[in-house]
Protein backbone atom coordinates (compact mmCIF):
# COMPACT_ATOMS: atom_id res chain seq x y z
CA UNK A 1 0.00 0.00 0.00
CA UNK A 2 1.14 3.31 -0.67
CA UNK A 3 1.50 6.02 1.75
CA UNK A 4 -0.01 9.68 1.56
CA UNK A 5 3.10 11.41 0.38
CA UNK A 6 3.81 8.75 -2.64
CA UNK A 7 0.03 9.20 -3.43
CA UNK A 8 0.35 13.13 -3.75
CA UNK A 9 3.57 12.83 -5.51
CA UNK A 10 1.52 10.17 -8.15
CA UNK A 11 -1.15 12.91 -8.40
CA UNK A 12 0.46 15.98 -8.60
CA UNK A 13 2.78 14.61 -11.78
CA UNK A 14 -0.47 13.38 -13.65
CA UNK A 15 -1.53 16.93 -13.18
CA UNK A 16 1.39 19.40 -13.98
CA UNK A 17 3.91 19.56 -16.33
CA UNK A 18 7.11 17.59 -16.70
CA UNK A 19 9.30 20.88 -16.17
CA UNK A 20 6.87 21.96 -13.05
CA UNK A 21 6.99 18.68 -11.29
CA UNK A 22 10.57 18.55 -11.95
CA UNK A 23 11.50 21.67 -10.41
CA UNK A 24 8.89 20.32 -7.27
CA UNK A 25 11.09 17.02 -6.76
CA UNK A 26 14.50 19.46 -6.14
CA UNK A 27 12.80 21.74 -4.03
CA UNK A 28 11.52 18.60 -2.24
CA UNK A 29 15.08 17.43 -2.03
CA UNK A 30 16.64 20.36 -0.53
CA UNK A 31 14.03 20.25 2.16
CA UNK A 32 15.00 17.21 3.38
CA UNK A 33 17.82 18.80 4.98
CA UNK A 34 15.50 21.00 7.52
CA UNK A 35 16.28 24.31 6.49
CA UNK A 36 13.52 26.55 7.59
CA UNK A 37 14.50 29.26 5.03
CA UNK A 38 14.12 26.23 2.29
CA UNK A 39 11.16 25.49 3.51
CA UNK A 40 9.15 29.13 3.72
CA UNK A 41 10.68 30.01 0.11
CA UNK A 42 9.69 26.28 -1.36
CA UNK A 43 6.07 26.91 -0.25
CA UNK A 44 5.73 30.59 -1.25
CA UNK A 45 6.96 29.11 -4.57
CA UNK A 46 4.74 26.40 -4.86
CA UNK A 47 1.05 28.24 -6.54
CA UNK A 48 3.42 30.69 -8.25
CA UNK A 49 5.07 27.81 -10.48
CA UNK A 50 1.99 25.03 -10.09
CA UNK A 51 -1.06 27.25 -10.30
CA UNK A 52 -3.95 26.80 -7.67
CA UNK A 53 -6.57 24.67 -10.03
CA UNK A 54 -8.84 21.93 -8.75
CA UNK A 55 -6.72 18.84 -7.79
CA UNK A 56 -10.32 17.24 -9.17
CA UNK A 57 -9.69 13.65 -7.92
CA UNK A 58 -11.11 10.36 -9.14
CA UNK A 59 -13.45 8.18 -7.51
CA UNK A 60 -10.39 5.19 -8.14
CA UNK A 61 -7.83 8.48 -5.81
CA UNK A 62 -9.46 9.39 -3.41
CA UNK A 63 -10.61 4.97 -2.30
CA UNK A 64 -6.57 5.41 -3.20
CA UNK A 65 -6.24 8.20 -0.42
CA UNK A 66 -9.10 6.16 2.06
CA UNK A 67 -6.71 2.68 1.92
CA UNK A 68 -3.61 5.00 2.56
CA UNK A 69 -4.61 6.93 5.90
CA UNK A 70 -8.39 6.31 7.12
CA UNK A 71 -10.72 9.39 6.91
CA UNK A 72 -8.15 11.21 4.75
CA UNK A 73 -10.40 13.14 2.49
CA UNK A 74 -8.96 15.32 -0.32
CA UNK A 75 -12.04 15.89 -2.50
CA UNK A 76 -11.44 19.81 -2.13
CA UNK A 77 -7.89 19.82 -2.46
CA UNK A 78 -6.12 22.16 -4.92
CA UNK A 79 -2.82 21.58 -6.55
CA UNK A 80 -0.95 24.36 -4.56
CA UNK A 81 -2.87 22.44 -1.44
CA UNK A 82 -1.52 19.29 -2.44
CA UNK A 83 2.41 20.10 -2.96
CA UNK A 84 2.46 22.28 0.10
CA UNK A 85 1.57 19.05 2.13
CA UNK A 86 4.03 17.15 0.26
CA UNK A 87 6.50 19.60 0.89
CA UNK A 88 5.90 19.50 4.81
CA UNK A 89 5.71 15.33 4.75
CA UNK A 90 9.10 15.99 3.00
CA UNK A 91 10.99 17.29 6.29
CA UNK A 92 13.27 14.49 7.68
CA UNK A 93 13.07 16.09 11.28
CA UNK A 94 11.80 14.51 14.00
CA UNK A 95 8.61 15.57 15.55
CA UNK A 96 9.39 18.35 18.64
CA UNK A 97 11.26 19.83 15.42
CA UNK A 98 8.48 19.31 13.14
CA UNK A 99 6.22 20.99 15.91
CA UNK A 100 8.30 24.05 16.18
CA UNK A 101 8.67 24.49 12.37
CA UNK A 102 4.95 24.04 11.92
CA UNK A 103 4.19 26.49 14.57
CA UNK A 104 6.76 29.07 13.06
CA UNK A 105 5.14 28.79 9.66
CA UNK A 106 1.62 29.37 10.72
CA UNK A 107 2.29 32.01 12.34
CA UNK A 108 3.29 34.17 9.30
CA UNK A 109 1.15 31.40 6.61
CA UNK A 110 -0.87 33.73 3.95
CA UNK A 111 -5.09 32.21 3.49
CA UNK A 112 -4.24 29.69 0.94
CA UNK A 113 -0.53 28.21 3.26
CA UNK A 114 -3.12 27.91 6.29
CA UNK A 115 -5.84 26.23 4.55
CA UNK A 116 -3.01 24.00 2.84
CA UNK A 117 -1.27 23.35 5.95
CA UNK A 118 -4.66 22.63 8.06
CA UNK A 119 -6.03 20.03 5.40
CA UNK A 120 -2.81 18.18 5.59
CA UNK A 121 -3.59 17.65 9.72
CA UNK A 122 -4.44 14.07 9.63
CA UNK A 123 -1.43 13.53 7.92
CA UNK A 124 1.74 14.75 9.89
CA UNK A 125 3.81 13.20 12.77
CA UNK A 126 3.28 14.64 15.93
CA UNK A 127 -0.52 15.09 15.59
CA UNK A 128 -1.60 15.78 19.23
CA UNK A 129 1.06 18.51 19.46
CA UNK A 130 -0.28 20.23 16.59
CA UNK A 131 -3.57 20.76 18.42
CA UNK A 132 -3.47 24.28 19.81
CA UNK A 133 -2.15 25.31 16.10
CA UNK A 134 -5.37 23.60 15.01
CA UNK A 135 -7.61 25.42 17.88
CA UNK A 136 -6.01 28.35 16.30
CA UNK A 137 -6.93 28.09 13.13
CA UNK A 138 -10.03 27.37 14.32
CA UNK A 139 -10.19 30.77 16.70
CA UNK A 140 -9.60 32.93 13.42
CA UNK A 141 -12.05 34.58 11.16
CA UNK A 142 -11.48 33.85 7.76
CA UNK A 143 -14.34 30.71 7.33
CA UNK A 144 -12.19 28.97 4.53
CA UNK A 145 -9.31 28.34 7.06
CA UNK A 146 -11.98 27.15 9.71
CA UNK A 147 -13.28 24.70 7.65
CA UNK A 148 -9.84 23.44 6.10
CA UNK A 149 -9.70 22.16 9.72
CA UNK A 150 -13.24 21.76 10.68
CA UNK A 151 -14.48 20.00 7.28
CA UNK A 152 -13.69 16.40 5.66
CA UNK A 153 -10.87 16.12 8.01
CA UNK A 154 -10.57 13.69 10.65
CA UNK A 155 -8.06 15.50 12.52
CA UNK A 156 -10.52 16.72 14.99
CA UNK A 157 -12.97 13.63 15.59
CA UNK A 158 -8.93 11.25 16.96
CA UNK A 159 -7.67 14.24 18.53
CA UNK A 160 -10.10 17.34 20.05
CA UNK A 161 -11.86 16.81 23.37
CA UNK A 162 -15.35 17.37 24.16
CA UNK A 163 -15.09 20.86 25.17
CA UNK A 164 -12.93 21.54 21.77
CA UNK A 165 -14.99 19.67 19.88
CA UNK A 166 -18.34 21.30 20.70
CA UNK A 167 -16.90 24.82 20.50
CA UNK A 168 -16.16 23.40 16.70
CA UNK A 169 -19.31 22.38 16.44
CA UNK A 170 -21.20 25.86 17.44
CA UNK A 171 -18.95 28.11 15.97
CA UNK A 172 -19.47 26.18 12.03
CA UNK A 173 -23.38 27.74 12.49
CA UNK A 174 -22.07 30.54 14.02
CA UNK A 175 -19.91 31.97 10.89
CA UNK A 176 -22.68 30.57 8.72
CA UNK A 177 -20.81 26.95 7.58
CA UNK A 178 -22.19 23.67 7.76
CA UNK A 179 -22.23 20.46 10.17
CA UNK A 180 -22.50 17.49 7.17
CA UNK A 181 -19.26 18.11 6.35
CA UNK A 182 -17.66 17.88 9.80
CA UNK A 183 -16.59 13.62 10.27
CA UNK A 184 -17.88 11.99 13.19
CA UNK A 185 -20.15 14.75 13.25
CA UNK A 186 -22.95 11.94 15.21
CA UNK A 187 -20.44 9.93 16.43
CA UNK A 188 -18.66 12.89 18.83
CA UNK A 189 -22.53 14.03 19.60
CA UNK A 190 -23.27 14.60 23.17
CA UNK A 191 -25.94 16.16 25.68
CA UNK A 192 -23.54 19.06 26.53
CA UNK A 193 -23.49 20.27 22.63
CA UNK A 194 -27.43 19.19 22.67
CA UNK A 195 -27.89 21.34 25.34
CA UNK A 196 -25.59 24.35 23.81
CA UNK A 197 -27.51 23.91 20.26
CA UNK A 198 -30.77 24.65 21.99
CA UNK A 199 -29.85 27.49 23.80
CA UNK A 200 -28.57 28.69 20.83
CA UNK A 201 -31.52 28.09 19.10
CA UNK A 202 -33.62 29.93 21.94
CA UNK A 203 -31.52 32.99 20.91
CA UNK A 204 -31.62 33.35 17.47
CA UNK A 205 -35.46 32.91 17.97
CA UNK A 206 -35.48 35.66 20.08
CA UNK A 207 -33.88 37.69 18.01
CA UNK A 208 -35.98 37.06 14.91
CA UNK A 209 -33.57 35.46 12.65
CA UNK A 210 -32.87 32.45 10.95
CA UNK A 211 -31.88 28.79 12.42
CA UNK A 212 -30.06 26.71 9.46
CA UNK A 213 -32.15 23.47 10.41
CA UNK A 214 -28.83 21.41 10.87
CA UNK A 215 -28.87 22.47 13.96
CA UNK A 216 -30.99 20.22 15.55
CA UNK A 217 -28.81 17.40 14.33
CA UNK A 218 -27.13 17.59 17.47
CA UNK A 219 -29.83 18.01 19.72
CA UNK A 220 -31.78 14.86 18.15
CA UNK A 221 -30.65 11.94 20.14
CA UNK A 222 -30.45 13.18 23.51
CA UNK A 223 -33.44 15.60 23.60
CA UNK A 224 -35.53 15.78 26.59
CA UNK A 225 -38.50 17.69 28.41
CA UNK A 226 -37.97 21.55 27.02
CA UNK A 227 -35.53 20.21 24.50
CA UNK A 228 -38.24 17.82 22.92
CA UNK A 229 -40.47 20.78 23.14
CA UNK A 230 -38.22 23.09 21.29
CA UNK A 231 -38.32 19.64 18.52
CA UNK A 232 -41.78 20.01 18.88
CA UNK A 233 -41.79 23.53 17.58
CA UNK A 234 -39.63 22.97 14.62
CA UNK A 235 -41.93 19.94 13.40
CA UNK A 236 -44.42 22.34 13.50
CA UNK A 237 -42.97 24.80 11.50
CA UNK A 238 -44.24 25.90 7.72
CA UNK A 239 -40.83 25.37 6.42
CA UNK A 240 -40.84 21.88 4.92
CA UNK A 241 -37.11 21.76 5.32
CA UNK A 242 -37.31 22.08 9.10
CA UNK A 243 -40.08 19.71 9.49
CA UNK A 244 -37.39 17.61 7.60
CA UNK A 245 -34.93 18.32 10.24
CA UNK A 246 -37.36 17.58 13.21
CA UNK A 247 -38.19 14.45 11.59
CA UNK A 248 -34.04 13.32 11.41
CA UNK A 249 -33.36 14.52 14.50
CA UNK A 250 -36.75 13.00 16.26
CA UNK A 251 -35.55 9.70 14.64
CA UNK A 252 -32.59 9.25 16.64
CA UNK A 253 -34.24 9.74 19.67
CA UNK A 254 -35.86 6.66 21.05
CA UNK A 255 -37.89 8.33 24.07
CA UNK A 256 -41.82 7.57 23.44
CA UNK A 257 -42.49 11.45 23.37
CA UNK A 258 -40.61 11.55 20.45
CA UNK A 259 -42.00 9.08 18.98
CA UNK A 260 -45.37 10.81 19.37
CA UNK A 261 -43.98 13.89 17.70
CA UNK A 262 -42.58 11.96 14.92
CA UNK A 263 -46.00 10.67 14.36
CA UNK A 264 -47.31 14.13 13.25
CA UNK A 265 -44.48 13.99 10.43
CA UNK A 266 -46.03 11.75 8.12
CA UNK A 267 -44.66 12.47 4.96
CA UNK A 268 -41.37 13.98 6.16
CA UNK A 269 -40.84 10.46 7.67
CA UNK A 270 -41.47 8.75 4.49
CA UNK A 271 -39.20 10.47 2.82
CA UNK A 272 -36.42 9.71 5.20
CA UNK A 273 -37.46 6.34 4.83
CA UNK A 274 -37.08 5.99 1.17
CA UNK A 275 -33.67 7.43 1.93
CA UNK A 276 -34.72 10.68 -0.14
CA UNK A 277 -33.89 12.96 2.13
CA UNK A 278 -30.54 13.55 4.35
CA UNK A 279 -29.29 15.73 6.63
CA UNK A 280 -26.85 16.48 3.80
CA UNK A 281 -30.11 17.51 1.64
CA UNK A 282 -31.78 19.78 4.24
CA UNK A 283 -28.94 22.23 4.15
CA UNK A 284 -29.03 21.58 0.28
CA UNK A 285 -32.34 22.88 0.21
CA UNK A 286 -31.16 25.69 2.55
CA UNK A 287 -28.95 27.00 0.57
CA UNK A 288 -27.13 25.31 -2.78
CA UNK A 289 -24.17 27.71 -2.51
CA UNK A 290 -23.55 26.88 1.07
CA UNK A 291 -23.53 23.04 0.72
CA UNK A 292 -20.97 22.98 -1.58
CA UNK A 293 -18.57 24.81 0.55
CA UNK B 1 -14.38 49.49 -13.14
CA UNK B 2 -11.56 51.12 -11.15
CA UNK B 3 -8.53 49.62 -9.33
CA UNK B 4 -7.19 51.52 -6.41
CA UNK B 5 -3.67 50.80 -5.95
CA UNK B 6 -2.92 52.31 -2.75
CA UNK B 7 -5.17 52.10 -0.18
CA UNK B 8 -4.72 51.29 3.77
CA UNK B 9 -7.92 48.88 4.24
CA UNK B 10 -6.50 48.12 7.27
CA UNK B 11 -7.65 51.62 8.69
CA UNK B 12 -11.04 52.18 6.80
CA UNK B 13 -14.70 50.78 8.02
CA UNK B 14 -16.60 48.58 6.27
CA UNK B 15 -18.74 51.61 4.87
CA UNK B 16 -15.39 52.49 2.80
CA UNK B 17 -15.71 49.00 1.20
CA UNK B 18 -18.73 49.17 0.49
CA UNK B 19 -19.06 52.39 -1.15
CA UNK B 20 -15.52 51.62 -2.71
CA UNK B 21 -17.11 48.24 -4.42
CA UNK B 22 -20.29 50.42 -5.30
CA UNK B 23 -18.28 52.80 -6.86
CA UNK B 24 -17.18 50.33 -9.57
CA UNK B 25 -13.42 49.63 -7.91
CA UNK B 26 -12.34 45.67 -8.29
CA UNK B 27 -9.49 45.42 -6.91
CA UNK B 28 -7.16 47.64 -3.73
CA UNK B 29 -3.43 47.59 -3.15
CA UNK B 30 -2.61 47.72 0.02
CA UNK B 31 1.10 48.96 1.16
CA UNK B 32 2.38 48.11 3.46
CA UNK B 33 3.18 51.76 6.11
CA UNK B 34 3.41 54.08 8.68
CA UNK B 35 -0.02 53.16 11.15
CA UNK B 36 0.41 56.77 12.51
CA UNK B 37 2.53 56.34 15.53
CA UNK B 38 5.49 53.52 15.38
CA UNK B 39 6.17 50.13 15.86
CA UNK B 40 9.29 49.16 18.80
CA UNK B 41 9.03 45.32 18.16
CA UNK B 42 9.60 43.67 15.22
CA UNK B 43 6.59 41.06 16.23
CA UNK B 44 4.37 43.84 15.71
CA UNK B 45 6.47 44.09 12.15
CA UNK B 46 5.32 40.35 11.87
CA UNK B 47 1.73 40.69 12.80
CA UNK B 48 0.85 43.90 10.49
CA UNK B 49 2.13 41.90 6.91
CA UNK B 50 0.57 38.96 7.91
CA UNK B 51 -2.55 41.02 8.79
CA UNK B 52 -2.85 42.82 4.96
CA UNK B 53 -1.87 39.49 3.67
CA UNK B 54 -4.38 37.59 5.34
CA UNK B 55 -7.33 38.65 6.91
CA UNK B 56 -7.37 42.03 5.19
CA UNK B 57 -8.05 40.08 1.66
CA UNK B 58 -10.32 38.02 3.38
CA UNK B 59 -12.43 40.90 4.35
CA UNK B 60 -11.80 42.71 1.39
CA UNK B 61 -12.97 39.47 -0.64
CA UNK B 62 -16.63 39.30 1.54
CA UNK B 63 -17.35 43.01 -0.21
CA UNK B 64 -16.60 41.83 -3.85
CA UNK B 65 -12.88 43.81 -3.72
CA UNK B 66 -9.79 41.87 -4.73
CA UNK B 67 -6.78 43.00 -2.66
CA UNK B 68 -3.05 42.80 -3.25
CA UNK B 69 -0.55 44.24 -1.04
CA UNK B 70 3.09 45.65 -0.90
CA UNK B 71 5.79 44.80 1.67
CA UNK B 72 8.48 46.44 2.85
CA UNK B 73 10.02 48.62 5.27
CA UNK B 74 8.51 52.19 5.56
CA UNK B 75 10.91 55.21 5.67
CA UNK B 76 10.29 56.55 9.34
CA UNK B 77 10.67 53.47 10.85
CA UNK B 78 13.85 52.76 8.74
CA UNK B 79 14.89 55.16 11.33
CA UNK B 80 15.07 52.77 14.23
CA UNK B 81 17.99 50.24 13.15
CA UNK B 82 17.21 47.41 15.67
CA UNK B 83 13.45 47.35 14.36
CA UNK B 84 14.64 47.92 10.69
CA UNK B 85 17.13 44.90 10.63
CA UNK B 86 14.58 42.46 12.37
CA UNK B 87 11.88 43.82 9.57
CA UNK B 88 14.65 43.18 6.49
CA UNK B 89 15.21 39.74 8.19
CA UNK B 90 11.76 38.75 8.00
CA UNK B 91 10.88 40.75 4.90
CA UNK B 92 11.60 37.74 2.77
CA UNK B 93 9.61 35.77 4.40
CA UNK B 94 5.95 38.10 3.27
CA UNK B 95 7.59 38.90 -0.53
CA UNK B 96 6.85 35.64 -1.63
CA UNK B 97 2.87 35.46 -0.02
CA UNK B 98 0.04 35.46 -2.57
CA UNK B 99 -0.50 38.67 -3.71
CA UNK B 100 1.74 40.45 -2.88
CA UNK B 101 2.87 42.69 -6.44
CA UNK B 102 5.45 44.79 -5.02
CA UNK B 103 7.79 45.57 -2.51
CA UNK B 104 6.93 49.19 -1.01
CA UNK B 105 5.64 51.50 -0.23
CA UNK B 106 9.60 52.19 0.73
CA UNK B 107 11.60 55.46 -0.18
CA UNK B 108 12.62 58.76 1.59
CA UNK B 109 11.35 60.77 4.69
CA UNK B 110 13.61 62.84 6.26
CA UNK B 111 16.56 61.59 3.99
CA UNK B 112 18.75 60.33 6.54
CA UNK B 113 21.66 57.70 6.55
CA UNK B 114 19.55 54.81 7.86
CA UNK B 115 16.41 55.55 5.33
CA UNK B 116 18.93 55.43 2.48
CA UNK B 117 20.55 52.66 3.98
CA UNK B 118 17.22 50.22 4.20
CA UNK B 119 15.98 52.30 1.00
CA UNK B 120 19.02 50.57 -0.98
CA UNK B 121 18.87 46.88 1.07
CA UNK B 122 14.87 46.72 -0.59
CA UNK B 123 15.51 47.67 -4.17
CA UNK B 124 18.42 44.83 -4.00
CA UNK B 125 15.57 42.51 -2.67
CA UNK B 126 12.90 43.55 -4.78
CA UNK B 127 16.20 42.59 -7.75
CA UNK B 128 16.33 39.35 -6.19
CA UNK B 129 12.98 38.14 -5.95
CA UNK B 130 11.99 40.27 -9.52
CA UNK B 131 9.21 42.19 -7.81
CA UNK B 132 8.09 45.79 -8.60
CA UNK B 133 9.18 48.61 -6.24
CA UNK B 134 6.57 51.26 -5.08
CA UNK B 135 8.14 54.44 -3.75
CA UNK B 136 6.85 56.73 -1.21
CA UNK B 137 7.99 60.23 -1.79
CA UNK B 138 8.63 62.53 1.03
CA UNK B 139 6.17 65.26 1.94
CA UNK B 140 8.90 67.45 2.96
CA UNK B 141 11.67 68.65 0.66
CA UNK B 142 9.85 66.37 -2.28
CA UNK B 143 11.45 67.38 -4.97
CA UNK B 144 14.86 66.51 -4.15
CA UNK B 145 13.63 63.35 -2.38
CA UNK B 146 12.01 62.54 -5.64
CA UNK B 147 15.31 62.83 -8.13
CA UNK B 148 17.23 61.44 -5.29
CA UNK B 149 15.03 58.09 -4.94
CA UNK B 150 14.77 57.44 -8.69
CA UNK B 151 19.15 58.15 -8.97
CA UNK B 152 19.08 55.50 -6.28
CA UNK B 153 17.04 52.87 -8.27
CA UNK B 154 18.83 53.65 -11.47
CA UNK B 155 22.16 53.30 -9.18
CA UNK B 156 21.11 49.74 -8.20
CA UNK B 157 20.23 48.76 -11.87
CA UNK B 158 16.30 49.12 -11.64
CA UNK B 159 14.34 49.17 -14.66
CA UNK B 160 12.10 52.05 -14.49
CA UNK B 161 9.35 50.37 -16.47
CA UNK B 162 9.33 48.31 -12.81
CA UNK B 163 9.12 51.11 -10.39
CA UNK B 164 6.01 53.39 -9.68
CA UNK B 165 6.94 56.91 -7.76
CA UNK B 166 4.42 58.05 -5.98
CA UNK B 167 2.46 60.82 -4.22
CA UNK B 168 3.33 62.95 -7.20
CA UNK B 169 2.15 66.71 -7.70
CA UNK B 170 2.84 69.27 -10.47
CA UNK B 171 6.51 69.66 -9.66
CA UNK B 172 7.73 66.42 -9.58
CA UNK B 173 5.72 64.63 -12.44
CA UNK B 174 7.46 65.70 -15.41
CA UNK B 175 10.84 64.42 -14.39
CA UNK B 176 9.37 61.37 -13.24
CA UNK B 177 8.11 60.63 -16.63
CA UNK B 178 10.89 61.62 -18.44
CA UNK B 179 12.62 59.49 -16.84
CA UNK B 180 10.08 56.26 -17.62
CA UNK B 181 8.95 55.83 -14.36
CA UNK B 182 5.40 55.06 -13.53
CA UNK B 183 4.01 58.09 -11.78
CA UNK B 184 1.55 57.86 -9.36
CA UNK B 185 -0.67 60.42 -7.97
CA UNK B 186 -2.58 60.28 -4.66
CA UNK B 187 -5.83 62.00 -4.32
CA UNK B 188 -5.94 63.31 -0.77
CA UNK B 189 -7.33 66.31 0.56
CA UNK B 190 -5.69 69.11 1.81
CA UNK B 191 -1.99 67.36 1.56
CA UNK B 192 -1.44 65.69 -1.40
CA UNK B 193 -2.88 66.37 -4.56
CA UNK B 194 -6.92 67.64 -5.26
CA UNK B 195 -8.54 65.67 -8.05
CA UNK B 196 -9.75 69.15 -10.31
CA UNK B 197 -5.84 69.56 -10.38
CA UNK B 198 -5.62 65.97 -11.63
CA UNK B 199 -7.86 66.46 -14.53
CA UNK B 200 -5.66 69.52 -15.33
CA UNK B 201 -2.44 67.15 -15.04
CA UNK B 202 -4.11 64.64 -17.44
CA UNK B 203 -4.81 67.35 -19.51
CA UNK B 204 -1.01 68.27 -19.94
CA UNK B 205 0.44 64.88 -19.73
CA UNK B 206 -1.90 62.51 -21.24
CA UNK B 207 -2.52 58.90 -19.74
CA UNK B 208 0.75 56.94 -20.61
CA UNK B 209 2.12 55.68 -17.30
CA UNK B 210 0.15 57.84 -15.10
CA UNK B 211 -1.70 56.08 -12.02
CA UNK B 212 -4.43 57.74 -10.17
CA UNK B 213 -4.76 56.25 -6.26
CA UNK B 214 -6.57 57.60 -3.39
CA UNK B 215 -4.18 56.84 -0.71
CA UNK B 216 -6.56 56.53 2.15
CA UNK B 217 -5.24 55.39 5.26
CA UNK B 218 -6.52 56.94 9.20
CA UNK B 219 -6.53 60.12 8.44
CA UNK B 220 -8.94 62.34 6.43
CA UNK B 221 -8.45 60.84 3.21
CA UNK B 222 -10.90 59.98 0.48
CA UNK B 223 -11.50 56.35 -0.03
CA UNK B 224 -13.69 57.25 -3.60
CA UNK B 225 -10.64 59.09 -4.83
CA UNK B 226 -10.65 57.24 -8.05
CA UNK B 227 -13.84 56.88 -9.03
CA UNK B 228 -14.37 60.57 -7.85
CA UNK B 229 -11.68 61.74 -10.49
CA UNK B 230 -12.51 59.63 -13.08
CA UNK B 231 -15.94 60.89 -12.90
CA UNK B 232 -14.42 64.56 -12.52
CA UNK B 233 -12.17 64.00 -15.53
CA UNK B 234 -14.93 62.81 -17.88
CA UNK B 235 -17.05 65.62 -17.00
CA UNK B 236 -14.09 68.31 -17.78
CA UNK B 237 -13.21 66.45 -21.47
CA UNK B 238 -10.63 64.21 -20.98
CA UNK B 239 -10.98 61.31 -23.14
CA UNK B 240 -12.67 58.24 -21.59
CA UNK B 241 -10.00 55.57 -23.15
CA UNK B 242 -7.36 58.19 -20.76
CA UNK B 243 -9.71 57.83 -17.74
CA UNK B 244 -9.30 53.93 -18.12
CA UNK B 245 -5.68 53.70 -18.43
CA UNK B 246 -5.03 56.10 -15.52
CA UNK B 247 -7.73 54.36 -13.05
CA UNK B 248 -7.67 51.07 -14.16
CA UNK B 249 -5.56 49.75 -16.76
CA UNK B 250 -2.13 51.37 -15.80
CA UNK B 251 -1.86 50.12 -12.60
CA UNK B 252 -2.81 46.65 -13.82
CA UNK B 253 -0.18 46.92 -16.26
CA UNK B 254 2.79 48.21 -14.25
CA UNK B 255 1.81 45.77 -10.79
CA UNK B 256 1.05 43.15 -12.92
CA UNK B 257 4.51 42.42 -13.77
CA UNK B 258 4.77 41.12 -10.31
CA UNK B 259 2.83 37.79 -11.92
CA UNK B 260 0.46 38.14 -8.99
CA UNK B 261 -2.23 40.48 -10.47
CA UNK B 262 -4.33 39.83 -13.53
CA UNK B 263 -7.89 40.71 -14.40
CA UNK B 264 -9.12 37.30 -14.49
CA UNK B 265 -8.56 37.48 -10.76
CA UNK B 266 -11.78 39.83 -10.60
CA UNK B 267 -13.51 39.02 -14.16
CA UNK B 268 -12.88 34.87 -13.72
CA UNK B 269 -11.35 34.57 -10.93
CA UNK B 270 -10.21 30.64 -9.51
CA UNK B 271 -13.05 27.93 -8.55
CA UNK B 272 -10.71 27.59 -5.15
CA UNK B 273 -11.14 31.52 -4.79
CA UNK B 274 -14.39 31.61 -5.38
CA UNK B 275 -15.20 28.69 -3.06
CA UNK B 276 -13.16 30.58 -0.43
CA UNK B 277 -12.15 34.08 -0.21
CA UNK B 278 -13.77 36.20 -2.93
CA UNK B 279 -17.24 36.84 -3.19
CA UNK B 280 -17.73 38.39 -6.19
CA UNK B 281 -18.49 42.08 -7.52
CA UNK B 282 -21.62 42.45 -6.94
CA UNK B 283 -21.43 45.36 -10.58
CA UNK B 284 -19.15 42.44 -12.04
CA UNK B 285 -22.35 40.15 -11.72
CA UNK B 286 -24.82 42.44 -12.79
CA UNK B 287 -25.96 43.44 -9.68
CA UNK B 288 -26.09 47.13 -9.28
CA UNK B 289 -24.95 50.44 -11.61
CA UNK B 290 -21.98 51.29 -10.51
CA UNK B 291 -22.39 55.01 -8.19
CA UNK B 292 -20.15 57.29 -5.80
CA UNK B 293 -23.57 58.61 -4.09
CA UNK B 294 -23.92 55.42 -2.20
CA UNK B 295 -23.08 56.81 1.47
CA UNK B 296 -26.33 55.92 3.28
CA UNK B 297 -25.34 53.29 5.58
CA UNK B 298 -24.01 55.99 8.22
CA UNK B 299 -27.12 58.43 7.95
CA UNK B 300 -29.53 58.98 10.81
CA UNK B 301 -32.39 58.37 7.78
CA UNK B 302 -31.86 54.76 7.84
CA UNK B 303 -32.99 54.18 11.82
CA UNK B 304 -33.65 49.93 11.97
CA UNK B 305 -30.33 48.43 12.88
CA UNK B 306 -30.60 44.69 12.62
Amino acid sequence: MRTPGELLRDWLQRRISSDDYGWLEGQLEKLAGGSERDLVITLGLIPRRLGKADLSLSAEELEQAEAARSGWDPSQWTVDTAARVLALLSLQIDEAAFERQFAEFCRTADAPEAIAVFSGLPLYPAAAKLQPHAAEALRGNIRAVFEAVAHRNPYPREQFDEDRWNQMVLKALFIGSTLHPIQGIDERANPVLARIMCDYAHERWAAGRAITPEIWRNVGPFAEGDMLEDLRRVAGSPDPREREAAALALSANTSAEAKRILETLGPELNRIQAGETGWEDVVRQLDPEEAQT
Amino acid sequence: MFIDPHAHMISRTTDDYEAMAASGVVAVIEPAFWLGQPRTYVGSYIDYLSHIIGFERFRAGQFGIRHYCTVGLNSKEANNEELAEGVMEILPRFALKEAVVAIGEIGYDEQTELEDKYFRLQLELAKELDLPVMIHTPHRDKKRGTSRSMDVCIEHGLDPGRVVVDHNNEETVREVLDRGFWAAFSIYPSTKMGNARMVEILRQYGAERIIVDSACDWGISEPLGVAKTAQLALERGIPEEQVRLVCYQNALDAYGQSGQMKESDWLDPPAIDQRTLYEGNSILRGGREARIEDSSARSMEKLIIE
